[in-house]
């Protein structure tokens, strides 16, 4: 058997760490938004954020590969800005998988500054803490397994992605052809050996994360000053 | 120094209508039924409920009026009913929080008068209800305010813990030189901590004035309850009765005792007296177990309709007031009415041991 090619595991866990930090500069606020809204539109926009949920990555994937086509409207200013086209690129892999995986970032974080509620905060106006300063030195930190929570399954989420990418991405080695194409693909040859040697690495990257994760999770919690 | 409030606040179909100059000065109770809307009060004038109408202004300046001041630039300290300790910091990270954005110096001041000391090492979730309070209490005072405003902080903590916390909160305006509206529902509290009290009652302000004073008018039974009404009168300690175990004391010349307490002779005395612990004698009592018997005047006799029971207020001498509660039915068969002289038989007396401030 020979040694699997590990580039598309590589690429992988890229996409998966600059989706996952992505989705938690974006993802961050928008939680906070509808944790503490009274807006009547929050519902619709609850509902949107939740869509990745139901829809099938393919249908998502549709809509992206329409969306970043040179042809529309964002594809075609995306293109005269950068030069190059959003379709069958890592960017776009990034902004497909970062809205396929926002769920997953936002609701954990919801219902964690939901859970820190409005207590602490009023707590920090009155011991002369302004609302930037209240929201990164209590809410956050208070919310802090929320935004493991959220990072954790968003990258891991992302990592197992299969139907965004084969729509948004196709197949291109280095760019696109991330592990789950490209065990698909070795299955489609009928490259088995291969095939079983990405899987494996696969199953045990995602059970170490997962586990390193719990078990951190399950320690005090984690203090700060 | 003042605080001067004239708001409106409507929330979920409580109306809130105050409009009071807070004379302040020591400890300023802030009293009334649950559901008065004391809390509420307190979280207009710290700036916490931003549907609150009207005008807020501490000394010179407006909170709230021509220009709404946020509450993290009021320079008021809070202290919450829950404490609100971030849980995230241990004791000495929630010390800091407000140290650092104060400047604060008072660290040890602050230390030593809570004891704070063994603390603060400590997780948060690690502490008692009345440590947590007292941490919060530290917190606060680290804020430097100009002004203390504490909703029930012992509200949520058993008898044992609320006695061990009282000298703590007791000692704050002096040693801080801070004036503090403290809000409770507790009568024993307003007569063990207070100068002055203010009374809410469905939303509005019912009196205003010296604790004694409001304590002992008639209309103030309806924020309090029928069986927590009662009074404060002042008295002196005179000597201890060893051999019945007592302790001897003077209330406007008059005598009365109570089981022996480790107080000082020469020591005054907040006594709290609850109107339905006094029963009334037109002559002197003979042959009655009562051994504190008052002489006084009838100043104020309220029946109360729809009910058994008659209130009085009595002129004990040396301008005190005590409250008793009766049947009507008794007021009937004394004949009882306004300037008529009275014994007042003192069944039970509760005291604090702090002595009357001066004045």
């Amino acid at each position: 058997m020979s040694w699997p090619d590990l580039a598309p595991l590589w690429l992988s866990i890229q996409l998966a760490a600059v989706t996952t930090v992505f989705l938690l500069l974006i993802g961050t606020p928008l939680a906070w938004w509808l944790a503490t809204t009274k807006a009547r539109i929050r519902p619709f926009i609850e509902a949107i954020t939740a869509l990745p949920l139901v829809l099938p990555p393919t249908v998502l994937g549709f809509y992206f590969l329409i969306l970043f086509s040179p042809n529309s409207t964002l594809g075609g200013l995306w293109r005269d800005a950068t030069g190059s086209a959003l379709t069958f690129s890592f960017t776009g892999l990034v902004l497909a998988s970062a809205l396929y995986s926002l769920p997953f970032m936002v609701q954990p974080l919801q219902s964690a500054f939901e859970a820190v509620g409005r207590g602490p905060m009023e707590a920090a106006a009155t011991l002369r803490a302004g609302k930037l300063d209240a929201f990164f030195n209590v809410a956050l930190p208070m919310a802090r397994r929320g935004v493991l929570t959220g990072a954790v399954l968003s990258f891991a989420h992302t990592i197992g992605e299969f139907g965004v990418v084969l729509m948004v991405g196709g197949n291109i080695p280095g760019q696109t052809r991330v592990i789950s194409i490209a065990i698909y693909e070795q299955v489609e040859v009928l490259d088995y050996a291969q095939a079983h040697a990405l899987s494996a690495i696969l199953l045990v990257f995602s059970f170490t994360t997962l586990l390193l994760v719990y078990t951190l999770n399950r320690r005090a919690p984690v203090r700060v000053g | 120094m003042g605080l001067s409030v004239d708001i409106k606040l409507v929330l979920d179909g409580f109306r809130l209508e105050v409009s009071h100059a807070f004379e302040l000065g020591g400890i300023t109770a802030l009293f009334g039924a649950s559901g008065a809307g004391k809390s509420l009060l307190l979280r207009v004038i710290s700036g916490l409920e931003s549907g609150a109408t009207g005008q807020v202004s501490f000394e010179n300046e407006v909170w709230q009026g021509a220009r709404f001041v946020p509450t993290a630039k009021r320079g008021i300290g809070y202290v919450f009913q829950d404490a609100r300790l971030f849980e995230h910091l241990d004791v000495a990270g929630n010390l800091r929080f407000a140290v650092r954005r104060s400047g604060s110096d008072r660290m040890e001041a602050v230390v030593k008068t809570l004891d704070l000391q063994p603390l603060l090492g400590r997780r948060v979730s690690m502490l008692s209800g009345g440590e947590k309070q007292r941490v919060a209490m530290g917190r606060t005072l680290l804020t430097n305010p100009r002004l203390l405003l504490m909703d029930e902080p012992m509200a949520a903590l058993d008898h044992a813990r609320k006695t061990r916390l009282l000298p703590y909160i007791a000692r704050l305006p002096e040693a801080f030189g801070l004036p503090v509206i403290y809000v409770t529902h507790s009568v024993e509290e307003v007569t063990r901590l207070a100068d002055r009290m203010v009374v809410l009652a469905g939303g509005k302000l019912l009196a205003a004035g010296r604790v004694a004073d409001t304590l002992a008018r008639l209309d103030i039974a309806e924020a309090s309850g029928k069986f927590e009404a009662g009074s404060v009168v002042r008295a002196v300690v005179m000597g201890q009765n060893t051999a019945y175990r007592l302790t001897e004391m003077q209330v406007a010349g008059q005598g009365l005792s109570m089981p022996a307490s480790a107080v000082e002779i020469g020591a005054e005395l907040r006594l709290r007296i609850r109107a339905r612990d006094v029963a009334i004698a037109v002559r002197r009592p003979e042959g009655v177990s009562i051994r504190n018997v008052l002489k006084g005047r009838i100043l104020e006799l309220m029946q109360e309709p729809e009910t058994a029971f008659a209130e009085l207020l009595l002129d004990i001498g040396g301008e005190q007031r005590l409250r008793a509660r009766i049947t009507r039915a008794s007021v009937a068969e004394l004949g009882l009415a306004t300037g008529d002289d009275v014994f007042a038989l003192v069944k039970s007396v509760s005291f604090d041991r702090r002595a009357l401030p001066k004045g």
